[in-house]
């Protein structure tokens, strides 16, 4: 007669199996599934305090940011990263983006029937590093199982917790006329390299996606000018650079003039832009930041972009007008003039 | 990028707007239509109007391949989704054209209609090889540009003997649209819409060649000169149908000479004839019904014509009543003389074509151009 060991449990077969509907019920299988996936990839004190919730230390005096962000995207693994970062990278941002210190990331995981264990676990193990990289731990999380067909394999939402330092007032109602319009890199790289693997479109390229933490490059840049120079930062994402732009340009009601010529695009993308009818003011970027700073600072945030690693493309493309109708507008290569309007719907590819 | 940033340069852009400026003669008008959209979008995104004078005017043509799709056309895609359950392929900007019902292929997919998005018509193909139990239909639209490829695809669909495959043909044929705006009374009246000449088709000439435009020098008087989609190219093309109105000519010229020919591509149209032959009439949307402009599938590849497969008929449905899509596309007005523009009618919620597409007169002067007449409600 056969004796059970004791504490034994037949680990989750990581190599062929699949999420099933058991790993979503809340019995024995779901907790072995948070236990031998996302605890042993994620494994910090808070998370092994083991409650539902996380008691988490914050520095005395400043004030909390918390930003959070749902990633849905196809397909999940790309050129240069996949859901995985980016869905901490990109939450990471929201709260880089008013100067806070990011220090704590929550992840929710809506699984799809039949997603393989082992894209899961590349995913998760992706996640951790990119936590890891960032220095800031993964605390707390929750998995539900949805069937197939109602997902698309994997939906990740996260949310980020910083702190932000007394003084420092950085947000979209801040860009004055005047002021001095800068981006970190070159734009498009990450909506490009997602595109490339699209099913109905894959071409040939080396562009990778940018996706990255921003908030070290952030620092940079505080750290080199007053603390009153900097006043709006923000991750051109969805929608791209231009809808950014219009979105401050709303909240601090004021316009903007850019120069087409100065703002970096790498050539692949550009071309890859061009065959496919697209404009990249509107792609997509994950690693990228928008600084709208005082003028006579201008100099000095570039130079601290350009020593970053993460900025060292870095460049001077405009500047802040005074302008009740809130347009953005662009000087065009060729002398002209013309507005860089709201993205409107989805970007579709153009006929003629 | 390059043999694209060349044509991109601004110090050329302004030495060639200089020259049109200088040569153009200050005591008359010029008003030339660029008939492509493709060309519209060039003027629009680079600000072309800030380098030309003051007495030349661009009047936007009827060359956006989705903004001539009239509402019917695409009523009839979305009852093939729906009513026939087939899964739909088509082009991206069409998806945004507004049809009847409040509907569009966009929101007709949110309730549930089969609709892709699709590069290539190969691609519908592919779709159909994968589903050989569905019905896959290709909307076919556009100009010569995007013909070639849908006689490609239905002859390969012939030859791998494909069950499933058919193609719902809107294409239209451009001299023919060259051809109405002339003859529309706004332009035979002279007072009303003058057009002293055209910035010919750029992708549609490497198809057709610049032949099909030469009675429109001979027999209309009017200049044409064909012109690539880039900036300098436009600008380049200005300079040169300014001065042949200066000098009372009215030629066919070609400054696209990098991709057009007199001849254009024979191959393509080899396949064009086989597979399409000319319709009677048909509607374009802002033109009404305009004869022998559009191409039907031959009775050879009638297995593969959605119309004949599932019985299509047309019911033509008319524009908003305050919509001047058709006026505008004619020329006989600005977007900015519709009471729709920027109010109702925007790129979010597009009323008439011309809103649809950045190619479109009127949205391209709202996604770029309206700063230069301000107060528009702002979204």
């Amino acid at each position: 007669m056969a004796t059970p060991k004791r504490d034994y449990v037949r680990p989750l077969d990581l190599k062929t199996g699949r999420i099933d509907m058991n790993h979503g019920a809340g019995g024995r299988l779901s907790a072995q599934l948070i236990a031998e996936v996302f605890v042993r990839a994620f494994d910090n004190e808070f998370l092994g305090q083991g409650n539902d919730g996380a008691l988490l230390p914050i520095p005395a005096g400043e004030r909390l940011v918390m930003a959070t962000d749902a990633h849905v995207i196809f397909p999940l693994f790309f050129p240069g990263g996949d859901i995985g970062c980016l869905s901490v990278n990109g939450t990471i941002n929201d709260v880089a983006m008013l100067g806070a210190t990011p220090r704590y990331l929550s992840a929710s995981f809506i699984l799809e029937e039949g997603l393989p264990l082992a894209e899961l676990q590349r995913i998760v193990a992706s996640m951790a590093r990119a936590a890891r990289d960032a220095g800031v731990p993964i605390v707390t999380g929750d998995t539900k199982v949805v069937e197939r067909g109602k997902g698309d394999g994997v939906f990740i939402s996260t949310t980020c917790i910083g702190t932000v330092r007394p003084g420092l007032e950085i947000g979209g109602a801040r860009a004055r006329a005047g002021d001095a319009v800068l981006i970190s890199g070159t734009i498009g790289d990450h909506g490009v390299a997602v595109l490339s693997k699209r099913e109905s479109l894959e071409f040939e390229t080396a562009i990778e996606s940018d996706t990255a933490a921003l908030h070290t490059l952030v620092a940079g840049v505080l750290a080199a000018v007053p603390h009153d120079a900097v006043h709006v930062l923000r991750d051109p994402t969805r929608g791209g650079l231009a809808t950014t732009l219009n979105e401050i340009a709303k909240q601090s009601g004021v316009g903007m003039m850019l120069q087409e010529s100065a703002i970096p695009i790498l050539p692949q993308v550009d071309a890859a832009c061009e065959m496919l009818g697209l404009d990249p003011m509107y792609i997509a970027n994950e690693g990228k930041l928008v600084a709208i700073v005082d003028p006579e600072s201008a100099g000095d945030v570039l130079a601290a972009m350009r020593a970053h690693p993460l900025g060292r493309d870095a460049a001077l493309i405009g500047n802040v007008t005074a302008d009740s109708h809130r347009f953005v507008q662009m000087a065009s290569r060729v002398g002209g003039h013309r507005i860089v309007d709201w993205l409107s719907g989805e970007p579709l590819p153009r006929i003629c | 990028m390059k043999y694209v940033d060349e044509f991109r340069d601004g110090d050329l852009a302004r030495r060639i707007g200089d020259n049109i400026v200088h040569e153009a003669d200050p005591s008359r008008d010029y008003r030339f239509m660029e008939f492509c959209g493709g060309h519209t979008h060039a003027i629009a995104r680079y600000g072309v109007v800030d380098l030309l004078p003051g007495n030349l005017r661009m009047i936007h043509g009827p060359g956006c391949p989705v903004c001539v799709l009239p509402i019917g056309r695409v009523d009839m895609a979305i009852r093939l989704a729906f009513e026939r359950g087939v899964m739909l392929c088509t082009y991206g900007d069409v998806m945004r054209v507004p049809a009847s019902d409040g509907l569009s292929l966009m929101r007709a997919k949110a309730r549930g209609a089969d609709i892709r998005m699709v590069y290539s018509p190969l691609d519908a193909l592919k779709l159909a090889s994968a589903n050989p139990g569905r019905e896959v239909v290709f909307f076919a639209i556009g100009f010569e540009t995007t013909t070639p490829p849908t006689a490609l695809a239905i002859r390969q669909a012939e030859s791998e003997g494909l069950q499933n495959f058919s193609v719902l043909c809107s294409h239209v044929l451009t001299p023919a649209a060259i051809t109405h705006v002339l003859r529309s009374p706004e332009v035979q009246d002279y007072r009303t819409v003058p057009i002293d000449g055209f910035v010919g088709p750029a992708h549609v000439s490497i198809v057709i060649g610049s032949r099909p435009y030469e009675g429109f020098a001979t027999t209309y008087r009017k200049p044409v000169v064909i012109a690539g989609f880039e900036p300098l190219d436009v600008m380049q093309a200005i300079l040169m149908l300014v001065r042949q109105v200066n000098e009372g000519r009215a030629e066919v010229e070609n400054e696209f000479t990098r991709a057009v020919t007199r001849e254009g591509n024979a191959c393509a149209q080899a396949a064009m004839a086989d597979v399409f032959e000319v319709r009677e009439s048909f509607e374009w949307r802002g033109l009404g019904q305009v004869p022998a402009s559009a191409l039907k599938i031959r009775g050879d590849y009638a297995a593969f014509d959605a119309e004949t497969r599932f019985d299509l008929d047309y019911r033509p449905v008319a524009d908003h009543k305050q919509c001047e899509c058709g006026a505008i596309l004619r020329g006989v007005k600005k977007p900015t003389e519709c009471k729709l523009f920027g109010n109702v009618c925007t790129p979010e919620t597009p009323m008439g074509s011309c809103m649809v597409s950045s190619e479109g007169a009127c949205a391209a002067h709202y996604s770029y151009g309206r700063f230069r007449d301000i107060p528009v409600v702002s979204a």
